[in-house]
C-alpha cells in the first residue's frame, strides 16, 4: 500500500494527515505549533505515522500547507492552504461551491469548482477580527476554555451587541458588558455574532455558490456553527475533521503525485 | 518660429548623443543600456537638487499628474517631484523613520505615507536618503489628487510658497467627458488655456524672468519625443516575450518620464531606450532581471497585468511574490497615471504652442483619472492586445482615492471577463502596514490557481 501525507502548519496548531491510494484518511495527528515550526511539523508527521503504525518510507509524497509549509523541511512540495482547504472540502462534501474556513489569525473565503480547483477566494486583511484569535481574546476576559465557548454561547437568552472590530479591544467591550452585568452566554453569543458577521462579509466579496463547508480549528466551536447558519440562513457541511481539511487537502495533492509515480528524491528529515 | 519635424527633433539632439547611438549595435552595449543610464540620470537630478539646496535655490515643486514640466523648465528652476522623492524613502528602506516623525509632529497614521514622509522630511531641512530637498519658490497642482489641495497647502504654509492649481475639468457624470470638437470641449479649453497663461505669470513673478515662447517650444518638443516614444515602449510589451517588467523596470521608467520630462536627456533616453527595447523585441531578447549581480533573462510563464501602485517598502520581495512564479508585468496602470497620462502620446502642436499645452494638460490629465467601471483601461479589456492570464490589484492604506472602487473592478474582470485575479492590501510607502507573509500567501494561492488552469487548458 503506499500512502501520501499533508502537513498544515498553522499558527496556532501544527495538523498531519495520511491518506491511502483510495483517498481514505489513515492517521492524522495534531500539536501546537510553538516556537519551532520546523520540529512541530516533523513531530506531528511522525505522531501521525507512530500512532497508526504506517511505515514512514510508505508515505511516498509529503505535500506542506499553512503558514509554515516551507518548514516542512522534509516534505516534497509546497501547496497554499487555500488550496488546500479547497481541495479537501470537495473531496469529503462534493456539493461544496464555497469554503469559510476560520483558523487561529486568519479567515478565508474559497470559491470551489466541483474538482477543488479555487475560483476565487479572499481573506481577513491585517487583522485578526473575524479569527480564532478573537475568540481566544474573548475567553481569556471571560476565564474560559476555548472548548467551552461555544455550548456556553448557546445557552444565551438575551445576546449582546459586540461592535468593536479590533481583537484586542473585543477584551476591553467584553470585561464593559460584565461590568454592565450582562451574562457571560449573552456576551459570548455577541462574540460568535461578531465574527459571524465578519465572515459573512468575506463571502460576499468571492460570491456564495453552491453548498458551504464550513473548515478550520473553529468549525469545531457548536456556537460558531450556530451563528454562521444564522447569518447565511442555511446549514453548513462540517466534518469532524474539519480542523484537518487543509492537512487532508494537501494529502490529496500528495496522492496526485504517488499515483503519477512522481516521486522525487526524498529529502532528509 | 519654424516648427520642427519628428526628424528634426531627432536632430535635435546632441552630436555626441547621436554618434553614441548610431555606433553600438550589439547586444552587450545595447541590451541593459537603458537601466543603466537611467541609474545615472536619477542619481544625477538627487545629486542637483542637492546642490541646490546647498546654495539655497529654491525649486518648484510639481506632482507627477500634471506637472506642468514645459512650463516650468523655461524658468530654470529645479524641479522637486515629492512623490518621487517620498517613494524613495520607501525604497531606501528609510519611510518608517519619517513617517514616525510626522505622526509625533501630530499628523494620523491615516494620512497619506506620501504626505507624512515629506513632511518629515521638511522637518528635518530636507534631508533625504538621496541627499537633500531644496525648499519650494513655488507649487504647482492639480485635482488629478484630492490629497494633492492639502498636501500644497502644507507647504504654502511652511515657506509661504506661492501655489497654482490647475483645475482640469473631467467628468461630471458617467459618459460626459467632453472629447475635442465638442461645444463643451471648448469651453474646457479655453479654462485650461487661461491657468496655463496665470501659471506663466506666476513664474514670471517668482523668477522674475521673463517668459520665452521660443524656449518654451523647444520643452514641447523633446516632451513629444517622450511621449512619442513611451507610447510606442508600452505597445512593444503586447509582444512575446515582453521586453521589460512594468512592475521593475517601469519604476525606473516613471523616474526618467517625470523628473526628466521636456528635456533633452530625456528626449535622448526615450528614444535609445525605445530603440533598445525595440532590438530586443526584434530579437526575442525578454525582461531581465538580476541574480548574483548578472543580468539573467526572468522566466515569463504568465503574463500579467497590475492595476494600483506597488509596494515600495518591499519592492524586490514584492517583485519577486510573481517572478519566483514566472510571472511578468507586461503592463500596468501605474505606467499611465504615474506618467501623467503621457502614455497617449499626445503631441503639442508647436504652432500654436499654449493653446497646444492646455489640449495636452486636459487630455492627459484626464487620463490618470479613471472611473470606477465607465472607463476601464485597456488592461482590463476582454481583447487587452496585452493577452494577459491575469491581473493583480493593489490597493494601498496610503490612496483611499486609488484603492476604493478595486473591488467592483475586480469583480467586473473575475466575473465579467473570467480573467483571474489578485487582490493585495499593502501601502505604498508604510511598512506597517505590509504584512509580506500574507501577502505571499495570497500570491502562491493565485499562481496555484494559474497553473491549474493552464493544466486544464494543455490538456483539451
Amino acid at each position: 500500500m503506499r500512502y501520501a501525507a499533508g502537513v498544515d502548519v498553522g499558527s496556532t496548531q501544527t495538523k498531519a494527515v495520511v491518506i491511502d491510494e483510495d483517498r481514505r484518511i489513515v492517521a492524522r495527528a495534531l500539536t501546537d505549533t510553538g516556537a519551532n515550526v520546523m520540529q512541530a511539523a516533523q513531530k506531528c508527521f511522525d505522531a501521525a505515522c507512530d500512532e497508526s503504525g504506517i511505515d514512514k518510507n510508505a508515505v511516498g509524497y509529503v505535500v506542506g500547507t499553512g503558514y509554515g509549509r516551507y518548514k516542512v523541511t522534509f516534505g516534497d512540495r509546497q501547496v497554499t492552504e487555500i488550496s488546500c482547504h479547497g481541495r479537501g472540502a470537495v473531496h469529503m462534501f462534493p456539493g461544496t461551491g464555497t469554503v469559510i474556513d476560520m483558523g487561529g489569525q486568519d479567515s478565508k473565503a474559497i470559491r470551489v469548482k466541483n474538482d477543488g480547483e479555487i475560483i476565487d477566494f479572499c481573506m481577513n486583511d491585517k487583522c485578526a477580527a473575524g479569527t480564532g484569535r478573537f475568540l481566544g481574546a474573548a475567553a481569556m476576559a471571560l476565564g474560559l476554555s476555548l472548548d467551552d465557548l461555544g455550548p456556553v454561547s448557546l445557552t444565551s437568552t438575551k445576546p449582546v451587541k459586540i461592535s468593536t472590530t479590533c481583537t484586542v479591544f473585543a477584551e476591553a467591550e467584553v470585561l464593559s458588558w460584565l461590568g454592565k452585568g450582562k451574562a457571560v452566554e449573552d456576551i459570548l453569543w455577541g462574540v460568535h455574532k461578531s465574527i459571524a458577521s465578519r465572515s459573512y462579509g468575506l463571502l460576499r466579496r468571492t460570491g456564495i455558490i453552491g453548498e458551504i463547508t464550513f473548515t478550520g480549528g473553529v468549525a469545531k466551536n457548536p456556537g460558531m456553527v450556530k451563528a454562521m447558519e444564522e447569518i447565511l440562513d442555511r446549514p453548513l457541511n462540517v466534518s469532524d475533521d474539519s480542523h484537518f481539511m487543509g492537512a487532508l487537502g494537501g494529502a490529496l495533492f500528495a496522492m496526485d503525485h504517488v499515483v503519477a509515480a512522481v516521486q522525487p528524491a526524498r529529502k532528509e528529515a | 518660429m519654424a516648427v520642427r519635424d519628428k526628424s528634426e527633433t531627432e536632430r535635435g539632439m546632441t552630436a555626441e548623443a547621436v554618434q553614441r547611438h548610431g555606433s553600438k549595435s550589439e547586444d552587450q552595449d545595447i541590451v541593459g543600456r537603458g537601466s543603466r543610464e537611467g541609474a545615472r540620470l536619477m542619481r544625477k537630478w538627487f545629486s542637483s537638487l542637492t546642490e541646490a539646496a546647498r546654495h539655497d535655490r529654491k525649486a518648484a515643486f510639481v506632482f507627477v499628474m500634471g506637472n506642468m514640466n514645459e512650463v516650468l523648465r523655461c524658468f530654470d528652476m529645479p524641479i522637486v517631484f515629492p512623490e518621487v522623492t517620498a517613494l524613495q524613502t520607501a525604497v531606501r528602506g528609510t519611510s518608517e523613520d519619517y513617517l514616525r516623525e510626522a505622526e509625533d509632529y501630530g499628523f494620523s497614521p491615516d494620512v497619506c505615507g506620501y504626505v507624512k514622509a515629506d513632511i518629515a522630511m521638511h522637518l528635518r531641512g530636507g534631508e533625504h536618503p538621496m541627499g537633500l530637498i531644496p525648499k519650494p519658490a513655488l507649487v504647482v497642482t492639480t485635482n488629478a489628487c484630492n490629497t494633492y489641495f492639502k498636501w500644497a497647502e502644507i507647504w504654502e504654509r511652511l515657506y509661504e510658497a506661492p501655489v497654482v492649481t490647475i483645475d482640469v475639468p473631467n467628468e461630471r457624470a458617467a459618459h460626459t467627458r467632453s472629447v475635442p470638437g465638442d461645444e463643451n470641449f471648448k469651453y474646457e479649453l479655453a479654462y485650461v488655456t487661461q491657468q496655463v497663461k496665470e501659471l506663466i505669470s506666476a513664474c514670471e513673478r517668482v523668477t522674475g524672468k521673463r517668459f520665452d515662447i521660443d524656449k518654451f517650444r523647444e520643452h514641447l518638443r523633446h516632451a513629444n519625443t517622450m511621449s512619442r516614444y513611451w507610447k510606442m515602449l508600452l505597445a512593444l510589451n503586447q509582444g512575446t516575450p515582453a521586453v521589460f517588467n512594468a512592475l521593475t523596470d517601469g519604476l525606473a521608467y516613471l523616474g526618467m518620464a517625470n523628473c526628466f520630462r521636456a528635456t533633452e536627456e530625456g528626449a535622448i533616453y526615450f528614444k535609445e531606450l525605445y530603440e533598445e527595447m525595440e532590438y530586443r523585441s526584434r530579437n526575442g531578447i525578454g525582461a531581465l532581471t538580476k541574480k548574483d549581480g548578472l543580468d539573467v533573462p526572468l522566466e515569463q510563464r504568465f503574463r500579467l497585468g497590475l492595476l494600483g501602485v506597488p509596494c515600495y517598502p518591499i519592492f524586490r520581495g514584492f517583485s519577486e511574490f510573481f517572478s519566483d512564479w514566472g510571472g511578468v508585468f507586461v503592463i500596468s496602470s501605474y505606467l499611465k497615471f504615474a506618467s501623467g497620462g503621457t502614455s497617449l502620446g499626445y503631441e503639442f502642436d508647436l504652432d500654436n504652442p499654449i493653446e497646444s499645452f492646455a489640449e495636452g494638460t486636459l487630455l492627459t490629465v484626464r487620463e490618470t483619472q479613471t472611473g470606477l467601471l465607465f472607463d476601464l483601461p485597456d488592461i482590463e479589456d476582454k481583447l487587452s492586445p496585452y493577452r494577459l492570464d491575469g491581473i493583480v490589484y493593489h490597493g494601498v492604506k496610503s490612496c483611499r482615492t486609488a484603492s476604493s472602487g478595486l473591488a467592483d473592478r475586480r469583480y467586473h474582470t473575475s466575473e465579467m471577463l473570467g480573467l483571474p485575479t489578485l487582490l493585495l492590501e499593502s501601502d505604498i510607502v508604510d511598512p506597517r502596514a505590509v504584512s509580506k507573509a500574507q501577502m505571499k500567501n495570497r500570491a502562491d494561492a493565485f499562481f496555484e490557481g494559474l497553473i491549474a488552469r493552464q493544466q486544464r487548458a494543455s490538456t483539451r
